[in-house]
């Protein structure tokens, strides 16, 4: 098991390599000069050749990504093109946002999904129906769209939750949750379909099997067919879905930061684009592929914890 | 935002990195678990032919009209548009659906319609762009893949690993920053990033044809690798190309949607859906019914999508299960059911089972499997039932536990045990009694033990539930138990999962665990089928010993002759959901009574002699709905006369103790029938 999650963990230094070595490469066919956008219009050659050098933009694309590599190992993303704040200040500021509603609506997806899914697998009829309509619509409907739904319902005409805002858990841990209501149901729901539906399929396929006949045929009660073996054959298909979901899922709260003007990474993300920062893309492309990556190794924890193929050799 | 994925098609990811876990994870029953490879090979059909079954289902004919429809309404907007969807008049801001503007106007009077039909192009084209760069890549990465295997194969399935760890929105960020404020470039770096499926799926193609392409190329040196794509690896992957092209389809549009409500799209006045969505977002407390047009439109044109998808995984699917869908309406006309009302078979006394007319019927047209089955089990015997696949003995030893697949039922008859009948029970009351007096052994061991769990676990499951043992206790128990199945080193075995043991040995574990509950009766269904000879000699003196130390009554299930002569007492053979013929084990081989039962001694190949040709039994068990009125072998059997296909024939009794349903007894062992 120690080896299987080490194989896995270790994975995440090609991504990353990958990763940003194509963020690297693609940045550095930016129209305009970076120097150029920090100094403005107004600055001497002798003071752009000194900032060129300064940034080694001389340099060639190797050298500047092998030190860029080596100040990321040291904790350093350099400085923003904007405002010269350095980028690790930026992104951890922004972090604990979009961290909230990642872990949160995590955990609200994996719970309510699998709880679904258990009951529409063990009662059947029509809540299986339902749930199959309801999972094409989870894959069909944009989660920016379902949340601004949200807002017109829940905030604008009930008045039951703030349309907006963020406050930091440390301040007022009701205050944070109330905020993280409706975002959070716009970010999951539609991953809370797939997971109840994936749920669903897996366990009436298990429940079907051979193994689960040559329980019930020693009479082991139908309460722990369901619960302890069922349930944990079917959870490894799950998590795999959990996985990507969950990977979806991080992309996606760039659009519902937008939505609620939650000030997370997203926002960063979209204003850094849209002006051309590129130190802080690059800084934005190594936290979001760092949680993804995260993310994974948990899914693949599970995995392993739930898989004896995969734990014991 | 990545694709999401579709929840039917469940683990890719893993197909790759951890393939041992999902491929040979628990059973190959987990449908959506199962390998590209498995759904490649299962679905080649022709595009024409994907193309008439898909016209045939409304659901996907509308799709396909809902899809013309918006394309039309998008691309040739300028043709088509009611207004000018530029044209402001701030007297008409903020409106509602009307006959002049259909969809209402914005907050400057501007015809919504118009604009959603114009702000169409934007999402269509860059769908259009990312799917086929998808397609492009994924084919001809998978075609290489497949074709050339080695170092290419390991490249590209590493990329695919990493692609998929990677963040899509934002790395379509990144190229927006680069190119900023072109869109299209950011759908073709999507198209890159989600060829994953396309590529999967040709590659597995591929693999599987890469035989048959180099026996062609020998044949024909220059085969052209366009006609080498078309004739061997599109018509294998048509219909899950076609699945993947749909989903592809579906999350570029929302993608492009969700980067036009950021902001990065068409610069207005010119506009796009996600941007249409931005204004209305801007507006929700003053004017919510904008966000509704547009919103609704994307909706239901990735619903459509999808739902064609799904209508041609149904398409492709529906020959994998080899089930004709024409065979499936034909129903069994009313008179040709016959549920006969034959004495019990076997010696008459204080039999513990006591079967009578049992009849099971499957499915929602209650198609009968088994009819009119009856017969007794006396305490401590051995009875075979005898049969080829398909004539209802496995399904028969499964509804005397009321454990009968999905579908199926009961619909008439008694099981009575010990005086109570089965078939009437309470789910409650059967569960009472499985594992304590009737216990149940299913054919396959590899596949009968939970692979999440220990033996030791599994077994001591049973041991509580029959004896209420927990601790130190259960494990005395179980151990006890796995010693007395002849298991070697029993302590170690207890900690071994399922996938760490062999057949044998599995089957050792499943007999200990079927026995803890120290059953009076057991219900072994072709125990030793999946086992090497020398193992199933074990397991049948194994299960000897226990019969006759415990008096336990067995019924053996099985198609084999040889089993049935080394362990039986008794033999009840089935053929197409009856009893054909019930015998004592030494009369029924000595002189069998039924033209069946010869065929099936005859066909035995522990009865082989070396030199003589095999005479097989020709033909094969016809399907329940083909079930004819008369003698339903007579089709296969070598004695038959008009007069046998005229009416039911009933069970005859030609002896002591034997029944046989066939009017041609006499006959029956001549031979003349089998040497004309």
């Amino acid at each position: 098991m120690v080896r299987f999650v080490m194989r896995r963990a270790l994975f995440a230094v090609p991504v990353m390599l990958v990763v940003t070595v194509l963020s690297f490469v693609l940045t550095a066919f930016v129209p305009g000069d970076a120097a150029r956008t920090i100094l403005g219009p107004d600055a001497t050659d002798e003071e752009y050749a000194r900032l060129r050098s300064e940034m080694r933009l001389d340099d060639p694309l190797v050298v500047r990504y092998i030190v860029w590599l080596g100040a990321l190992l040291r904790g350093d993303l350099g400085r923003s093109l904007l405002n010269n704040q350095p980028v690790v200040d930026a992104l951890n500021q922004r972090l604990p946002v979009t961290l909230s509603l990642i872990v949160v609506a995590a955990l609200v997806t994996a719970i309510i999904g699998v709880a679904f899914g258990i009951a529409s697998a063990v009662k059947g009829g029509a809540l299986g129906r339902g749930l199959d309509m309801l999972a094409s619509f989870g894959q069909a409907v944009p989660d920016y769209w379902l949340a601004l739904l949200l807002v017109i319902v829940f905030a604008v005409n009930l008045g039951l939750f703030p349309a907006t805002g963020w406050v930091p858990p440390g301040e007022s841990v009701s205050r944070w949750a109330e905020r993280l209501v409706l975002p959070v149901v716009a970010l999951a729901a539609g991953g809370i379909t797939g997971i109840a539906k994936q749920t669903r399929d897996s366990m009436l396929s298990v429940l079907a099997s051979e193994y689960i006949l040559s329980l019930r045929a020693v009479g082991v009660p139908m309460s722990s067919i369901i619960f302890r073996h069922a349930l944990r054959n079917a959870a490894m298909p799950v998590l795999t879905v959990m996985g990507m979901i969950f990977v979806g899922a991080v992309g996606g709260t760039v659009l519902i930061e937008r939505v609620f003007a939650l000030p997370g990474l997203g926002g960063l993300a979209v204003s850094s684009t849209l002006y051309g920062d590129i130190p802080v893309v690059q800084g934005l492309v190594v936290y979001f592929t760092a949680i993804v990556l995260v993310v994974n190794l948990l899914v693949d924890i599970a995995y392993g914890l739930l898989n004896p193929k995969v734990r014991v050799r | 935002m990545t694709p999401k994925p579709s929840p039917t098609k469940a683990p890719t990811r893993r197909d790759v990195t951890v393939s041992l876990a999902t491929v040979t994870n628990s059973s190959p029953a987990v449908g959506s678990a199962r390998s590209a490879e498995d759904r490649v090979l299962s679905s080649r059909r022709s595009p024409g032919t994907i193309v008439r079954l898909l016209l045939r289902r409304p659901v996907a004919v509308i799709s396909l009209l809902w899809i013309a429809l918006v394309s039309i309404a998008s691309f040739a907007a300028p043709l088509l548009m009611p207004r000018d969807p530029y044209e402001t008049n701030l007297s008409k801001a903020y409106q509602g659906p009307s006959l002049e503007n259909l969809l209402g106007t914005d907050q400057l009077g501007r015809d919504l319609l118009s604009r959603l039909m114009i702000g169409g192009v934007e999402p269509l084209s860059g769908a259009a762009v990312a799917l086929s760069i998808a397609v492009v890549v994924g084919a001809t990465a998978g075609i290489l893949a497949g074709y050339l295997g080695g170092v290419f194969d390991w490249v590209s399935s590493r990329w695919v690993e990493i692609s998929m760890a990677m963040p899509g929105l934002i790395v379509l960020l990144v190229v927006l920053a680069v190119f900023p404020g072109n869109t299209m470039a950011a759908m073709v770096a999507y198209g890159f990033l989600i060829a994953n499926p396309v590529y999967r799926v040709v590659r597995a193609a591929t693999f599987a044809v890469t035989p048959e392409l180099h026996v062609d190329a020998a044949k024909s040196a220059g085969l052209g690798a366009l006609r080498i794509l078309r004739r061997h690896i599109l018509p294998r992957i048509m219909g899950p190309l076609i699945v993947q092209a749909t989903l592809v389809a579906g999350v570029s549009i929302l993608l492009n949607t969700g980067l036009g409500f950021l902001g990065f799209g068409p610069k207005p006045p010119a506009t796009s859906w996600g941007a249409l969505i931005t204004e209305a977002s801007q507006l929700i407390v003053i004017h919510p019914w904008m966000l509704v047009p547009t919103g609704f439109v994307i909706i239901l044109t990735v619903l459509a999508l999808h739902s064609i998808g799904d209508t041609v995984r149904d398409i492709t699917n529906e020959r994998w299960a080899g089930m004709p869908r024409r065979a499936r309406r034909r129903q069994v006309p009313a008179e040709a059911v016959v549920v006969d009302q034959q004495p019990v078979a076997g010696p008459e006394g204080s039999a513990l089972l006591e079967v009578r007319d049992l009849t099971v019927a499957f499915g929602d047209d209650r198609v009968r499997v088994v009819e009119g089955v009856s017969f007794a089990v006396n305490a401590g015997e051995i009875v075979g039932l005898v049969g080829e696949s398909g004539c209802g003995k496995s399904v028969t030893g499964r509804a005397l536990v009321r454990l009968l697949a999905e579908g199926g039922e009961i619909v008439g008859g008694s099981i009575r045990f010990d005086g109570k009948d089965i078939a009437s029970m309470s789910e409650r009351e059967v569960n009472a009694l499985r594992g304590s007096e009737i216990s149940y052994i299913s054919q396959d061991p590899m596949m009968a033990l939970d692979p999440s769990f220990t033996i030791g676990t599994l077994v001591g499951e049973a041991v509580q539930r029959q004896e209420g043992l927990r601790g130190s206790a259960q494990k005395q128990r179980v151990l006890e138990l796995l010693a007395a199945v002849k298991l070697r080193g029993p302590e170690e075995t207890m900690r071994r999962y399922p996938h760490q043991i062999s057949g044998g040995m599995a089957q050792r574990v499943i007999i200990a665990r079927a026995l803890a509950g120290r059953p009076r009766l057991l219900i072994a269904d072709e125990p030793t089928t999946a086992l090497d000879v020398t193992v199933q000699a074990e397991i049948l003196d194994l299960l000897r010993e226990f019969q006759s130390r415990f008096g336990m009554a067995i019924i053996f299930v099985t198609h084999d002759w040889g089993v049935v002569a080394d362990i039986c007492e008794r033999a009840i053979v089935m053929y197409a959901g009856q009893i054909v013929e019930a015998a004592p084990i030494l009369d029924i081989f000595a002189a069998p009574k039924h033209p069946y039962t010869e065929g099936l001694e005859a066909s035995n190949p522990h009865h082989a002699t070396r030199g003589v040709p095999l005479p097989a039994l020709a033909g094969s068990v016809p399907a329940p709905r083909d079930w004819p009125t008369g003698c339903r072998f007579a089709a296969r059997c070598p004695y038959a006369t008009p007069d046998c296909k005229e009416a039911p024939i009933p069970l005859l009794s030609p002896g002591p103790e034997r029944l046989s349903r066939c009017i041609h007894i006499e006959r029956v062992g001549t031979r003349e029938g089998v040497t004309k």
